[in-house]
This record gives structure tokens, sequence and C-alpha cells, in this order.
């Protein structure tokens, strides 16, 4: 028999350009808008910064629900709203720092399996539309919610006078501050502030760890290479020239900060922004936290429990024939989802330092699964990569819209409305070309 | 409990509220041994491999009588784990494979080998981690005995479709303690070579050890390999043959004949001088699992031409593709002229009706009245049942219930009145409702597909004495596509028999049982009459 | 009585109970009951049009129209330009209406070909091209360049986010053969406007067309082996569909006595959904009684419940939460009902 090894793999750039038009559309816009807006590169990179460590651990809730084919999770609301009611108990209860914060995440995590085991029975009742179902039940979670912080509390449970509840003694205040809390230093920045690194410093680390990571994969991977079908050798030496590079570029910036041989010729603003853009703080701690959570988004998915979550992906109805119990696969992929989320929304408030205690988690759903699809993810598949360039195309149009738009239309609001139309759009647009590829995969098979 | 046998099934019998499809039914495989299972549709097959695999669906609808003796013991099988657990496996028809998947993968879905570490300690063994080298290793132990060396880590979508045969087979012994294996219609999707080769690795299993069952019509293969065959019909054991001591023929006749009662239709003079009303040439339709790969038919006026063979065969194709529902190539030639992208609304324009196979799908709107099921054919083709306002036609609902309550009289449909949701009836009363439609558009040739599919005895005698009614007092022409081969040779003037997607023969409704199980099986009736050692008798 | 209820359907059931309870409540509680019931009518004439564009929608199998906000801003754009153009009172009216009408064409047909190259995730799709619909005439809504005094910021680009409908188009419908019973106020040509739109949409239904796209919705397979041409038929239902948005709006503005642009339409598919659906329709059956049921239901245990449950708990918004549990959890509920994929 013809011994057949490599799959088929003819990539022509039509294809291409078709599967990955919404990330190239982003791309786009990046750049344009950050030519339109000319605003300062040290405000780009450090809104750039604060933004990818305050929202990447949320963006990557989402897939293991992709992986498990439950499409894109619009219900990480729901998570959203665990965090949070346990952020505003570690608040009520006085907790601060970081053992307060960590506490809180304790806190969330049995409320939000609840939720999420919730959420997860009714994706089971509504296969087939469980993004809308995702979407419609962040709506009604909200109104549950709603009742729960403006009326139960204080109107139904009393509760002592404290800050955060409003002066008529019934419900929370709209909006709620992180950090102070009785005088003392509140939950604000409990995590960044553990560890913070300069910019480049930071920059030297990635690179270390770069190289550190490709050394080991080379030497060491052995028969599971080919299993894995992961990258061959010469990726991993191209990963380590990258990183090379950066080390190296950053040890230079670090030591030339009077001027140096490398920027002879350039005019002072460059040296000025170079200067400032040192002065930017990485919050490690913060970083190591998503670090882990992409980690075990990795090694959950080396997993019996992985490996199944792929298998009803790819068809529940062959994995469900094989003896697979594809509803309560379902519920664990949901669970651990809002559960991530509902960590997720902490890290992000405790950045933000303020909660918009009825607000702050209904735009969340929205901003992630944009974030991811806009990475390149599609609904039946999401990796840690798509999530990563999804969070630093979608915020750099953030950031430069309003400007961008004031420049271009003389006003600001204009730009944010282009923003908003081009979000929601980014996923009509992902949703329609899914369903559109799988319209056509079916009358290929005759249907 | 004869120790010579691994698996012994005695005496089973099961009916489906009331419905009796399996009698009696004895079935013995000794190790080692190729048995092959034949018989028609609806013959028993099915039902007897879903009691041997513990299927739910005979467990919720009253088990089963008789008994299971396997390796010696009698035994309960509950479910298919039970019978894997036993070490009974089974190659589908329709792969069981993820095509996203490796050949690794897929082997071991759902039966993964881990190891600990130490969250599974903790949380549980759903948390081990993947093995995948071992899984490899395995799968290529697999892939070896049935002679594949093929890589076991390529992915399985893009293989052709005899290869994924092969990765079943080797799915299922991969399973530890695999004794038995049962083999449902392998060669259905192969071609020739890839058959071949099938049956060479079933003989290399077999020689191993494990006992195999063999589902299949086709008879070449039957003689080739197997060591005995069993027949069944209409529910019953008809035969139990040692394969060397019969032939092609024998088994034939015994999977068709039977004692019919033929109310057979009065001899009709068709004039097969005049040209053909509709013919077919080359005629080749695209419809998964009835596939047609060329076909020439010629239909005269007046005929009732039946349409046989086993299913997946091909013979639901031909009158879906004439109606356009499946891609086609090929000429019909309809009343002279020449149509080769036959449209839907066309072919129903040219007053060409169509009763489908499909009667819940495609036949009726379940949820619509027998009203509007009965005339939407009409209205939407010809225009009819629609009053004119002047500024748009509107339903004339008068007619609409005239029309309706016609044929619950003509017909006799059993329900509480014309507006009654079709969902309500019984089958043979849905299927009456389809005829209706068909009749109210006043066609000139009807396709009528299964039309007594799963409809009591009553109503299959009226639906087929409606048909001849039709023929004799309308002269309609009339294509009738059916599994139920008596019934066909009741009411034809002429019977196609389609096999392996392709027109095996023609005969009169007289012909011998023999022929008629041959053309079925894919053999061509003069030349084989031979048996596996080439004696001829 | 168990039959009863099954017959009605447990959610229709439910509701009408609740409905009849606040109606008791408000009674017992001392709200003039000529108020709440005034105010009941006037949203079943405000709202009801926009909940009939559902049924076309539904009919010819594309789900419940959450895009219906497409057409909601084309019937903004349609009022705007009449305004524009110094029109006031019925004129206005009827000029609206007429300009919807190649608009919800040219548009509709636009997007009903998107939707057909979707089938099977339409539900999601619609409302993301919906709200993103929005967003771009929240643009349009700065940069178009129209002059009129009641419409445009005094100072800065672009028309208001809400101006009054006072000095144009008004209560035009509402006042139409107005009359009082006792403390009940009866906006006599806005319901006779939304009967009518009920009964042309019901004729549709009943024509050749109209039948062969319910039926097409109903089963693909059987309306394909009929000769029907389904994707032609979700075209037309869905330029119904943006339509009957277009004229919903500009009903229920010249009721409300506001124009409200910008992203007030955003969300305003869902209370339609919500009614259509506790009116006994589902996601994939229709039918224009459920309309009706459903906006009194609806629109009624909504308003009703606003001055009652203020008497009752004094504080917080109560009103606006239980719309949200109430109108979500209906569309939640109908979702469990669908059919899941294949």
């Amino acid at each position: 028999m013809a011994d057949i090894t490599k799959s088929k793999n003819k990539t022509s750039i039509k294809s291409i350009l078709t599967k990955n038009v919404v990330t190239l559309i982003f791309v786009f816009l990046t750049v344009a808008g950050i030519m339109l807006s000319e605003l300062p590169v040290f405000y780009l990179v450090s809104e750039m910064m604060t933004r990818i460590s305050r929202n990447t651990f949320l963006v990557l809730s989402l897939i293991i629900p992709i992986t498990a084919g439950i499409g894109l999770n619009f219900g990480i609301i729901v998570g959203a709203m665990a965090g949070q009611i346990a952020l505003i108990i570690a608040l009520y209860f006085g907790w601060t720092g970081l053992g307060g914060l960590l506490l809180a995440c304790l806190v969330a995590t049995p409320i939000a399996i609840f939720f999420g085991y919730l959420t997860g029975l009714l994706f089971n009742n509504t296969k087939g539309q469980e993004m809308i179902a995702g979407l419609i039940v962040g709506f009604f979670a909200n109104g549950i919610y709603q009742f729960l912080l403006l009326i139960v509390i204080g109107g139904i449970i009393p509760v002592k006078k404290v800050p955060m509840i409003k002066p008529d003694g019934v419900g929370l205040r709209n909006t709620i501050a992180l950090d102070t809390n009785f005088g003392e230093v509140g939950l604000k920045y409990a995590f960044d502030n553990v560890f913070k690194v300069n910019l480049f410093h930071f920059f030297i680390i990635i690179g270390a760890v770069i190289i550190i990571y490709s050394l080991f994969r080379l030497f060491y991977s052995g028969e599971n290479q080919k299993i894995q079908r992961e990258k061959t050798k010469k990726t991993y030496i191209f990963y380590m020239i990258l990183a090379l590079i950066l080390i190296g570029f950053s040890t230079l910036i670090m030591n030339s900060s009077t001027g140096g041989f490398l920027f002879t010729g350039t005019n002072s603003s460059a040296i000025q922004s170079l200067e400032m853009l040192q002065s930017i703080e990485v919050p490690i701690f913060t970083l190591f936290l998503v670090f882990l959570i992409a980690v075990f988004n990795i090694v959950i998915m080396k997993t019996k429990l992985g490996q199944d979550f792929k298998s009803i992906g790819l068809s529940q109805h062959i994995a469900r024939v094989s003896g697979i119990n594809v509803d309560r696969t379902r519920i664990i992929a949901v669970i651990m989802s809002t559960v991530l989320a509902a960590w997720g929304q902490i890290i992000f408030l405790q950045n933000v330092g303020t909660m918009n205690t009825y607000g702050s988690h209904m735009q969340v759903g929205l901003f992630a699964v944009a974030a991811i699809l806009i990475g390149g993810a599609t609904v039946k598949s999401a990796n840690i990569g798509h999530g990563i360039l999804g969070i630093i195309l979608f915020h750099a149009v953030f950031i430069v819209s309003p400007t961008a738009g004031k420049q271009l239309f003389g006003d600001a609001q204009l730009g944010e409305y282009f923003r908003a139309f081009v979000v929601y759009g980014v996923i009509g647009v992902s949703l329609a070309l899914h369903a559109w590829k799988n319209r056509k995969g079916l009358e290929e098979l005759g249907k | 409990m004869d120790k010579e046998y691994l698996l012994e099934m005695k005496g089973i019998t099961k009916s489906y509220y009331g419905n009796t499809v399996l009698k009696n039914v004895d079935l013995s495989i000794k190790p080692g041994e190729i048995h092959c299972l034949m018989g028609e549709n609806g013959a028993g097959k099915s039902t007897l491999m879903n009691i041997l695999f513990g299927m739910n669906v005979i467990h919720s609808t009253g088990g089963f009588e008789g008994e299971i003796f396997f390796d010696g013991e009698k035994r309960d099988v509950r479910s298919s784990f039970d019978a894997m657990n036993l070490g009974i496996g089974m190659v589908h028809q329709e792969f069981m494979l993820i095509p996203d998947y490796s050949i690794t993968e897929n082997i071991k879905l759902n039966r993964e080998l881990t190891k600990d570490n130490f969250v599974s300690r903790l949380f549980g063994p759903r948390l081990k981690t993947v093995e995948y080298a071992k899984m490899g290793r395995d799968a290529r132990k697999a892939l070896d005995k049935v002679d594949m060396n093929i890589d076991e880590w390529i992915r399985v979508a893009g293989l052709p479709v005899g290869y994924m045969q092969f990765i079943e087979i080797a799915r299922e012994i991969d399973k530890t303690g695999i004794k038995f294996l049962v083999f449902d219609e392998p060669t259905a999707v192969l071609t020739e070579s890839e058959a071949s080769n099938l049956l060479r690795i079933m003989r290399k299993l077999a020689d191993s050890g494990i006992a195999i069952l063999f589902i299949t019509h086709r008879l070449d293969e039957v003689i080739e390999i197997s060591d005995n065959i069993t027949v069944l019909r209409d529910g019953e054991l008809v035969a139990k043959k040692k394969t060397s001591e019969t032939t092609s023929r024998e088994i034939a006749e015994l999977m068709v004949g039977r004692k019919i009662e033929l109310s057979g239709k009065e001899k009709k003079d068709i004039d097969r001088t005049k040209d053909p009303i509709l013919e077919l040439k080359d005629f080749k339709v695209k419809m998964p699992g009835e596939e047609v790969k060329g076909i020439n038919l010629k239909l005269y006026e007046g005929e009732i031409l039946g349409i046989g063979g086993l299913a997946g065969l091909g013979k639901l194709g031909i009158s879906n593709g004439i109606m356009g529902l499946y891609p086609t190539s090929g000429d019909i030639i309809l009343r002279g002229e020449k149509i080769t992208n036959p449209l839907t609304k066309e072919m129903l324009e040219k007053r060409i009706a169509f009763v489908s196979e499909d009667r819940k799908e495609v036949g009726l709107v379940i949820d619509a009245s027998i009203e509007l099921n009965t005339v939407f054919t009409a209205m939407n083709i010809n225009g009819e049942y629609l009053k004119d306002y002047k500024f748009f036609t509107l339903r004339d609902k008068k007619r609409i219930k005239e029309r309706a309550e016609q044929m619950i009289k003509d017909l006799d449909i059993r329900c509480t009145n014309s507006k009654q949701m079709v969902g309500n009836l019984s089958g043979g009363n849905q299927q009456k409702v389809c005829i209706a439609r068909a009749l109210t558009q006043n066609p000139e040739i009807i396709l009528v597909s299964e039309p007594t599919r799963g409809i009591d005895i009553g109503a299959k005698k009226i639906v087929l004495d409606l048909l001849k009614k039709l023929n004799k007092d309308y002269n309609m022409t009339i294509i009738m596509t059916s599994s139920e081969l008596n019934e066909l040779r009741g009411i034809s003037d002429r019977i196609a028999i389609v096999t392996e997607g392709k027109i095996a023969g023609i005969l009169q409704p007289e012909d011998s049982d023999a022929n008629f199980g041959l053309l079925m099986a894919g053999k061509s009736i003069e030349e084989d009459r031979g048996d596996r050692d080439g004696n001829i008798h | 009585m168990a039959t009863f209820i099954k017959d009605i359907g447990f959610p229709r059931f439910l509701m009408s109970l609740l409905l009849i309870v606040i109606l008791v409540t408000a009674i017992v509680v001392g709200i003039p009951i000529g108020m709440v019931l005034t105010d009941l009518v006037q949203r079943v004439g405000m709202y009801g049009v926009i909940v009939l564009a559902m049924v076309p929608s539904i009919q010819s199998g594309t789900g419940p129209n959450f895009a219906v906000t497409i057409g909601i801003v084309l019937g903004l754009l349609a009022a705007t330009t009449a305004i524009e153009f110094n029109l006031v009172g019925m004129w206005a009216f009827l000029f609206a209406i007429a300009m919807a009408l190649p608009l919800s064409i040219i548009v509709g047909l636009l997007y009903g070909k998107l939707l057909n190259a979707c089938k099977g995730a339409e539900m999601t799709i619609s409302t993301y091209t919906g709200f993103s619909i929005v967003q771009l005439m929240c643009i349009a809504w700065i940069v178009i360049p129209f002059n009129s005094q009641i419409m445009r910021w005094p100072i800065g680009k672009g028309l208001k986010t809400t101006f009054t409908l006072e000095s144009t188009i008004y209560k035009v419908l509402d006042n139409f053969l107005y009359f009082k019973i006792g403390e009940v106020e009866i906006p006599t040509g806005l319901l006779l406007f939304f009967f009518a739109a009920c009964l042309l949409v019901y004729a549709f239904t009943q024509s050749k067309m109209g039948t062969a796209i319910q039926l097409g919705g109903m089963n693909n397979k059987f309306a394909v082996a009929s000769g029907v041409d389904i994707d032609r038929g979700r075209l037309v239902a869905n330029v119904i569909s943006t339509y009957l948005g277009a004229v919903g709006i500009i009903v229920y503005s010249q009721s409300f006595g506001f124009i409200q642009l910008y992203t007030a339409p955003l969300m305003m598919a869902f209370p339609a959904v919500a009614a259509v659906l506790i009116g006994g329709a589902t996601a994939s059956r229709a039918k224009v009684s459920h309309v009706i049921i459903g906006v009194i239901l609806f629109q009624g245990v909504l308003t009703s419940s606003m001055p009652v449950l203020n008497e009752i708990i004094p504080f917080g918004s109560v009103a606006e939460i239980s719309r949200m549990v109430i109108q979500n959890g209906i569309i939640l509920y109908a979702l469990t009902k669908v059919d899941g994929g294949q």
C-alpha cells in the first residue's frame, strides 16, 4: 500500500486570506489607527502592557469551551459576576492586599462552579444554539445579579453601613473603589504590586525564557515530536535567534540611556521616548498568573479529560457512541471556563481599581470573544496564540480609535462608534464565515 | 452449552409492539470460523445483531426471548460495554472515525492509555496523563495485524475509504481479548481490490482464532470465504448450510422464495412499439447511500414498472434523481424531450408526481393539516386552490377543504377531520395523505418509493389496490420502487432489479425466485450455476 | 385543568396568571386602574408592529429576527428625513412609511443573502449584525447633512440623541378617532393601524407565496420536493420583516413622542422576541395571533407591574430588574425548545 506520511497541505493565497480575513482587517486598522492618531509611543506601549496583563486571563478562559465544541462562551459574563460578588464580599469584610485578593479568588470559586454548572445545564438543553443562549443568559443573570445587589442586600439581608452601601442602606453603590478600605490599603493593584519590573528587563526575561524553552524542546522531545505534530527543530532555532535579538536590543537600550552610539543622528524626541519607555513597569506577578493559566490550558489538554474535550468537540456523535459521557464533559468544560472567568475578572478589576457594580461584567463577554476571534480563533478551534494576538490587536484599536477618530473626522465620538461597529461586526463576520464554511462542507458530503 | 461453539444464540424471538421480527432463530459459530449471515432487508439480521450487542432499542421495547451462550456460559448482554467485555466487536458500515484525529487516536478513542500524575491522585482518574507513545505502539501492532504499513500517526481525514475500513478493524482487534468480530456489509463501499484484500485479512484473523460473522449480500464473497451460512427470511431461520455443500443459486432461492398469494395483476397490453414515455440513458445519481452508477431504462405509457433490490444499492436513487432532488448526470428523455439537469419544479410541472420513501421528512409537513399537505404541491405548481382577490391571491379555503374531504373519502384516511395535523395520524394514513397530494397534482406519471413501508397489512392492501386502480382506470404510468419484492411481483408489469447502482436485469413477476435472488445478490442469471468447487449443477 | 394548561402552553398560562395577579394587586393597593389600562392599550399599539416583524422571519425558518434593529434604524432614517423636509402630521407619517419601503427592500435583500449563506446560525449572526449596523448608523447620525433645528445639536456636530416630535408627528395616529371610556384612553388610530398591519401580514400568510414560505420554514426538504425556492422565500420574508421593523419604529415614535437615535435601538429586538414567544410562538412557528396575545401579555405585565412594584418594594429600580428577568427568561425557555444542530 502507498505510504502516506503528510496530510495535504495546499494553502493557496486565497484560502489564507479568507481564513484570516478578520485578523488582517484588524492588523490594517491597528496600523492605520496608530498612524492617524499620532499618539506617543510611550502612551501606546504602557497602555498596551496594562491591558495585556489585565485582560489575557479572561480571554484564555474561552479556549476550553471552544475546544469542547460548545463554541464561543458568551456565558463567561456569569463567571465575571461570580468574581465580582467575591470581590464585594472581600471588600465588605475588609480583606486587603495580596492575601485579601487571593481569598477573594477562593471565595469566587464555589460560586463560579455553581454558576458554571447551571450554565452548562442550559447549554446541554440548547445544543446547537449555545452562543445565543449564552448571550441571553448573560442578560438574564444580570437581572438576578442586580436584584441581589440592589434589593436583597440591605433590603432583605441586613448589612452594616460601609462605604459601598448606598446612603439609604439598601443596595450597593454604582461604583465601588478598590483602593481604600477603611483607610487601609485596599485591593487595588494587589496582584500588580507584588513584583514589578522595568519594561526592558521584562523583555530580557522573556527572551531568556524562550531560549530555555527552545533548548529544552530541542534536546528533550524525542518521540513526542512526531506524535504531537509539534514544531520542527528549525522553528525552535528561529525562536532562539529572535529571543537573542530581543535580549540584545533591550540590553543596549538599557545601557545607552545617554544617547549612545546607536542613535547618533536621530532627533531628541526619539531618545526621549526611549527614556520614557524605560520607566514603564510591568506587573510580573499578574503576568505570571496569566502564564500559569496558559500552562494549565496546555497541560489539561494532555490529560484524558482534555482528550475527551477534543473528542466531543470534533464529533459529539462518535464520542457518544464510543462511550464518552458527552453531557457531563460539556458541563465540566463550562464550569472550568466560568471559574477562570471569575478569576480573570478579579485580575481585571484589581488593575482598573474601580468596580462599576452594575456594569463591569456586561462587556466582558463581548470583548473577550471579539479579541479571540480577531486573533484568528474560530468557533471550533482556539489556542493561546490566538488569545494573545487577539488582545494585542483588539486593544490597540481600542486605544487609538478615539484619537484617530478625532484626527480623521474631527470628532472622537466617531472613532468610538466606529470601534463598536467593527467589534460587533467582527463577531458577526466570523460567525457568518464559520456557518458558511460549515454549509459548504455539508454540501460536499451531498446532503 | 456445547463447548465446541464460541457463540450460540438459541430460540431468539423478538417483537416490536406486537409485530414479530424474529421468530425462534438459532445461530451457532465456532472459534476461528467465518460464518455468513444472509437475508433480504427486513429479514431480521440487524435485529439479531442488536440483541447480541445489548442495544438499548431491544431492552427498552420489551427485551427478547431465547438465550445467548458465549464461550461456554449463558450470558446477559445489557449494553455494548457488556458485549465488548465478552470479547465481541463490531465493524460498522458507517465509519465511526473522527477525521481530524490520527489513526492512533481513533483506535484508542475513549480507551486512551493513561498514567497517574500528582493531580490525578487528588482530583480523579480523568486527569491522568495520556501516554501517546504507548498508544502508538499498540496501534502499530493492530495495524500490522491487518497488514497496513501506514504511519499510525497520520490524520484519518482524506484517507481512502478502504483504509478507513481497516482502521475500524484495527480498532476492534486492539480491544483486549477480542474473540468474535461482526462485519456488517463491509465490502459495500470498497473497490474490488480493496474488497478482496479485506477478505484476505478476514481469513487471516479467523486463522488466528477469532470467529467472524460476515453479513453481506454478495454471493461471490459468501461462497469464496465462508465456512458456514445462515439464511434468514421474514424473521425466521430458513437454512443453515455448510458452504461447501451448497451453491449461490440455492442460497439465492432460499433468501427470496416464499409462498406468495399473488393477487397478480391482470395482464395489460402495453404497447411497447411506441416510444417510451420516459427513458433514462446512462443515468447517474449522487444520492448518499443510494448511488446510481449509470443505468438505461425505458418506461412505457400505462405500465407499472417495479424497481427492486437490496437497500443501499441504488434503487431509491432513481426516482429521487429523476425529480432532481440529488445531483445527476446522463439523460432523461421525457415524452421525447431531452432533459439533462432536472429541476424539481420543472419535473413537477411536466406532470410527474413523486411520493418519497422518506414519508416524515420529505413527504409531509408533520405540523401542518391534512388539507394543506394534500393541496400544497398542486397549489405551488399549478396555481390551483387559490382565489383571486384583485390585489392578492389567497388560499381558497372552501375548495381546499372540499378536496381534502374527497381524498379522505376515496382513500379511507382515518382522521378526525380535514384540519387534523398530519403528525397525529398513523403511518398508513400518513402514507395515504402523501398519495393524496400526488394525485391532487393530476399527474400523468407517478413515482412511488416504498409505499408500504411501516404500515399495517390492511393499509398496505388499500395502497396497492389504489395504485392498481389508478393504472387500470386512468392509464396512469407508475414507477414503484420497493424492497418488498413480493408486492412488486403482485402489481408490476415488469420488474427491474438494481444492484451496485446498476440494473442487474429486468424480470417478469412470474420469473423464478432464484433468478430474483441472484440478480439482487449481484450475480447474472445465465452464468452462475456452480458452487465453490466449480462443480456445475 | 391539566389539559387546559397544556393546550395554552405553560409559559402563556403563567404569564396570564401573572398579569391577572398584578392587575388585582393594583386595584387592591389603590393604583388608579384607568391609568394602568390606558398605558397598556397604548403600548400594545406602540410595540405591536415591531413584534409583528418577527412573524415572517420565524415562519421562513430563520428564527426570531434579532436583526429587526436594522429595519428600525431604516425607519428612523425615513422619519428624520420627513422632519428634515419640514413635513408635519399625517403627511410626515405617510412619507416616512413610504420612504422606508425602498430602503427596506434594498437592505433587506442584502442582509437576506447573508442569512441564506449562514443557515443554522441565524440567531447569533443576526444579533451581532444588528448591533453592528446600529453602531454604523451612529456614525451616520453625526455626519448626516440634515439641518433641521428640531434635530440638530445647537452646537457641535450631528443630530441630537433624543428630540421631540411635538411639532411634527406626535400622536398622529393615536389622536385619530381618539376617545375615552371612563378613565381609559383609547388611541383608535394607533390600534386601527396595528390591526390593519396584522390583517395584511395574515393575508400574506394565506397567499401562495406566504404558504410556500411557511411550509419551507417548517420542512425544508418537503418544500424543495414541491418545487419551492427556499432561498427566495427567505429573502422575501426578510424584506417584509425589515419593513415591518421600519414602520414599527415610526409608529412607536409617534406615540411615544420622541425619536431616539444612536444606541437606543441596540436592544430593541429582545423585547419583541420575548413578546412573540410568550404569545405562543416558538423559534420555528409563529402566527399573527401569537403577536397580538404576546404583546398584550408581555407589555401588560411590564407596564402594570411598574407602579405596583414601586408601591410594594419602594427601593431600587425593581421594574427594570423584573423586565430583565422576565424578558430574557422567556427567550431562554424558548431556546431550550429548539431542535439542536443536525
